[in-house]
């Protein structure tokens, strides 16, 4: 085994001199943002799974009641409102960020986790009042796949906020270190992604679905 | 290559470095507005029943949603062909690709197999 | 289903003494045997005081190098489950003609069929990829660990839990009855009532996590953590189809999770996604669970593509021919395995232009596949091939896999499809092609990376036995297949009653006793190259003669795996080191950053097992306290901020001077 090490082939006697190992530590980049990155890539396929279930079961009204009867507009479009202004909230809040600014970015924070509660409860509303009405997830195909498409994204928005409140407390605790700055940063991406989500769910489900 | 600052002992501070992303103000604001004129009008589209032909209405609606999408991904997740040296933009349009696939794909066999093998349930073919 | 809240039906949910198989002799038996050896090893960790030392280098452990060990442990452990329930399946079709009903009842057998599917492909061929891409892609790059060492560990114990719901279901209640993707609606409340078919979700649905977690890790790592140098047209074949791999881990398992959160929907809380009735399309599950399903066998097959690339550049002592054709072959496959899937269920009835394009996409995809073959055979012309354990099951794979590739390509003709569909030509393909590709890869890279690993080569007598066997088995076990399936035998069947058909399936269980003896022959290496570990030591760090880097450090790597950063100039990075007559560094040794190692991945994976196992027997309460615990360990493991530490230079130094000493010993 050892005469292995003796018999490599020469090398050309012209060949300059080369560095084969820095000398240094090297810097390695963190991965973090863009591992985030990528396992929203892999949520939007979940969702792209939930629009493709509901874009084949959606008009499966089975006798029940149709999209049309049963979704109320104004009130989206409030949800939506809701939403959106979140998004700009977040962005304010990272602007902030970026000036070290630890009061107002939390103020921001703060109220960008209470417009998500808001819209949260007012989805709960709707579900609950679909419950009641009897167009519950269990009556057609149309309605399970409402259900799961709306509420995994509610469920995404839930996580967001729990994770906005741990982050908040982190960031009391240790302050702005690079750390939480990189943390702040993937929930910025995580909540901007779930509003871009919310204008498939708005558009596909809620505005296409009431169509005649 | 062997220039690298031989401060080692600090290497866990470098983050601020990372994040590599400048908003500004102006940025987000263009996005909200945008998105609030993007959102308005389909609502109004529909809630005012605008558009009579439902398709039409429909493919007016998805094509409100793509640009608006892109107004998010720009101005609100900071998207751009440079961002972690483009690696984000690659993963997002392979995504864009395979979600457009799978929705597409999902769609179109379903619905040919409904049409092969359920005649009955098509109301076309009711008689 | 709360309608009856006493305490009993609170804490255990349906789980009754009944669930326990007490009347299955054969379980029953099962069950004696892994107490009884389950017993023996806890006494003899215990007695050896190996505990801490178990908790403290290896379950808690962040390396890279450890986690991809025990992945290849667990994937092994798996091997032999499921193989057990192959070679009892064989048995049972070998006699179970005419008026004997074999030994098994319709019910078991159905379970087995079930979990050998589940376990081999989730459980066995996942792991073994993930284990040996951990282990070797960071050596490969020359990095020190994967981009997030915590996930990684997350990632493995998660696998792990998701395995042990599926052995929990062989000794309380009962496995799926359903094949191993558990089409609705046999997979309904309506029709599987009882606990297999809930099993099944949460252990996919367990492993999944961490199968997911694990690829974004192992992306973000080959995309960030390259040595200096090392651009994309430099990074090794292996490299490549790992980040290939796990781009299609990271966009197709969603996939699964998705569809199989629907059908736990289903069945948990009365959806009608895939019912039978008010709207439901059970072929909508088919559609969705395809979508995963074909890239799946890409995930597979790709690394170990990987491997016999390196495995044949090194034994013919050649660069690989064509690295650029190899890189965009494998690059084709991954976009292309989005676009086969309806090849699994032509005869769902979608109708001739849906049937055909998907015809004619599964006949494309075959063409960069065939142009790596092309490479492998133009990388052995010319070559000084020395036919080393690796490079044999190179060579089997080679022609064993060309045949499963043609079957496949016959059965991508849809008219051909609907005679041939869930036939036995079908199990005939595709183990032909998961056997003769996946296997013999996994097994090329395990006898070739052995010595990296442990320090020692694997034994080669023993490992040419357990190929032979193995090859021999393999097509003893399948060809009979092809003939049975062209004759129109359905899969999955218990019983029969042509007694013309048995000579078939007795040659078939004699293939799989031969295969029995190539996995014994593979214990038996283990076990003697482990006692001869002194005349098989690797001490150079390159038994082969290696191209990669991989092979520069030494075997086993230390902790920190590169005493300094590598530079890359070209490909075949540690092949061009040597040319140039690299020199160790010696001195000069600086401080190393390294992860510390944490306990936060294995209690998260363990809570998750309860909640799997409480959700599979509606044990309501015992679910709401796990997950509640899940996220408090999870929210208090981000509190941590305390991640790493440095390796001083005198360690490094120390670890360094033992290698120099050892290599002076044994010129």
């Amino acid at each position: 085994m050892s005469e292995l090490s003796t018999s490599y082939p020469a090398s050309g006697a012209t060949a300059p001199p080369l560095a084969f190992y820095e000398t240094t530590e090297s810097h390695v980049p963190n991965g973090t943002l863009l591992g985030f990155w990528v396992y929203l890539m892999s949520d939007c396929l979940i969702f792209a799974c939930l629009f493709a279930t509901y874009g084949v079961l959606g008009r499966e009204y089975a006798g029940g009641p149709s999209a049309a009867e049963v979704l109320e507009l104004p009130a989206v479009a409030v949800n939506t409102s809701l939403l959106l202004l979140s998004s700009i909230t977040y962005g304010f809040a990272v602007l902030e960020m970026q000036r070290d600014r630890q009061r107002s970015m939390m103020i921001w924070l703060a109220i960008t986790g209470l417009l998500g509660a808001g819209f949260i409860t007012l989805e709960l509303r709707e579900f609950a009042h679909l419950i009641s009405i009897g167009a519950g997830p269990q009556r057609s195909a149309f309605l399970s796949s409402f259900f799961t498409l709306v509420g995994t994204h509610g469920l995404h928005v839930t996580c967001g906020i729990l994770w906005l409140i741990v982050l908040m407390t982190q960031v009391a605790k240790k302050g702005l270190i690079p750390a939480n700055k990189r943390r702040l940063m993937c929930l910025s991406m995580f909540w901007h992604f779930l509003d871009v989500v919310w204008v498939g769910v708005f558009s596909f489900v809620y505005l296409m679905g009431v169509l005649p | 290559m062997s220039s690298h600052d031989t401060q080692h002992a600090h290497h866990d501070h470098h983050g601020h470095d990372d994040l590599g992303i400048h908003a500004t103000f102006g940025g987000y604001m263009t996005g909200f507005v945008a998105s609030v004129i993007l959102t308005v009008i389909p609502f109004w589209l529909v809630m005012g029943h605008v558009i009579a032909k439902s398709s039409t209405a429909a493919v007016v609606i998805l094509a409100l949603a793509a640009v608006q999408i892109v107004v998010h991904m720009i101005y609100f997740l900071h998207m751009n062909a440079k961002s972690e040296g483009g690696w984000n933009m690659l993963a997002l349009v392979f995504t864009i690709v395979l979600v457009v696939i799978t929705l597409s794909g999902s769609i179109w066999i379903m619905y040919h197999l409904n049409n092969n093998m359920m005649p009955l349930m098509n109301p076309a073919n009711l008689p | 289903m709360l309608a009856h809240p006493d305490l009993t039906t609170l804490i255990f949910g349906r789980l009754t003494l009944e669930s326990l198989p007490l009347h299955v002799p054969i379980v029953l038996g099962t069950f004696a045997v892994v107490a009884l050896g389950g017993l023996v090893l806890v006494a003899v960790l215990t007695y050896f005081k190996l505990w801490g030392y178990l908790w403290r280098e290896w379950f808690t452990s962040i390396d890279h190098k450890r986690i991809g060990i025990m992945y290849m442990i667990l994937g092994f452990i798996m091997l032999l489950r499921g193989f057990a329930d192959a070679i009892m399946m064989r048995a049972q079709q070998a006699i179970s003609f005419g008026d004997n009903m074999g030994y098994l009842p319709p019910e078991h057998y159905d379970q087995i069929f079930t979990a050998h599917g589940v376990i081999m492909i989730f459980f066995v061929a996942m792991p073994m990829v993930t284990g040996l891409m951990n282990f070797v892609m960071p050596l490969q790059i020359g990095a020190r660990d994967v981009a997030f060492p915590f996930l990684n560990n997350f990632s493995f114990w998660m696998t792990v839990a998701g395995a042990l719901l599926v052995m929990a279901s062989l000794f309380v209640g009962e496995f799926a009855r359903t094949g191993w993707l558990a089409y609705p609606p046999l997979s309904d409340i309506a029709s599987s009532p009882d606990a297999g078919v809930d099993y099944y979700i949460w252990a996919l649905q367990i492993a999944g996590v961490g199968t997911l977690l694990s690829g974004i890790n192992l992306l973000v790592t080959i995309i960030k953590m390259r040595a200096p140098g090392m651009t994309m047209m430099k990074m090794p074949v292996f490299t490549w189809t790992a980040l290939c791999t796990n781009v299609l881990i990271v966009a197709a398992f969603p996939v699964l999770t998705a569809v199989l959160a629907l059908l736990a929907l289903d069945r948990y809380a009365g959806t009608n996604f895939f019912t039978t009735e008010l709207g439901g399309n059970a072929m909508m599950y088919v559609n969705l669970i395809w979508i995963w399903g074909h890239p799946e066998v890409y995930i597979l097959v790709l690394p170990v593509f990987g491997i016999f690339s390196e495995v044949t550049a090194t034994f013919s002592r050649k660069p690989l021919f064509g690295y650029t054709s190899m890189v965009y072959a494998t690059v084709v496959i991954t976009v292309l395995s989005y676009l086969v899937w309806l090849h699994h269920f032509f005869t769902m009835g979608s109708g001739a232009s849906v049937n055909s394009f998907f015809g004619i996409t599964t006949m494309i995809i075959s063409i960069p596949t065939g142009a790596k073959i092309f490479n492998w055979l133009f990388t052995m012309y010319r070559g000084r091939v020395e036919f080393e354990v690796p490079m044999m099951w190179v060579l089997a794979f080679m022609v064993t896999f060309v045949i499963g590739g043609m079957t496949g390509v016959l059965l991508a003709v849809p008219p051909a499809d609907f005679s041939l569909h869930n036939s036995l030509f079908l199990i005939a393909h595709f183990h032909n092609v998961i056997i003769g590709g996946v296997v013999f890869g996994l097994f090329a890279g395990i006898t070739y990376w052995f010595p990296k690993a442990f320090g020692f080569k694997l034994d080669p007598f023993w490992g040419k036995c357990a190929f032979w066997f193995w090859v021999v088995g393999f097509y003893f076990a399948f060809m009979p297949l092809y003939v049975l399936g062209l004759m129109g035998v359905t899969r999955r069947l218990s019983h029969f009653t042509d007694p013309a058909l048995q000579i078939w399936f007795v040659l078939a269980a004699f293939g799989a006793f031969l295969i029995l003896l190539g996995i014994a022959s593979m214990i038996i290496q283990f076990v003697v190259s482990f006692r001869r570990r002194e005349a098989l030591r690797d001490v150079t760090g390159d038994p082969w003669n290696g191209r990669t880097l991989e092979w520069s450090t030494s075997s086993p790597p230390p902790k920190y795996n590169f005493a300094f950063t590598p530079l890359v100039h070209d490909h075949d990075a540690w092949w061009m080191m040597k040319k140039h007559h690299y020199q160790r560094p010696l001195d000069g040794f600086i401080p190393i950053h390294m992860p510390l190692n944490t306990g936060a991945g294995i209690t998260l994976a363990g809570l998750s097992f309860v909640f799997g196992f409480a959700m599979v027997w509606y044990m309501w309460l015992v679910a709401i306290v796990s997950f509640a615990a899940i996220v408090v360990v999870a929210i208090a493991h981000t509190f941590n901020y305390h991640r790493d530490y440095y390796l001083t230079a005198d360690e490094v130094r120390r670890v360094e001077t033992s290698r120099t000493e050892l290599m002076a010993r044994h010129v």
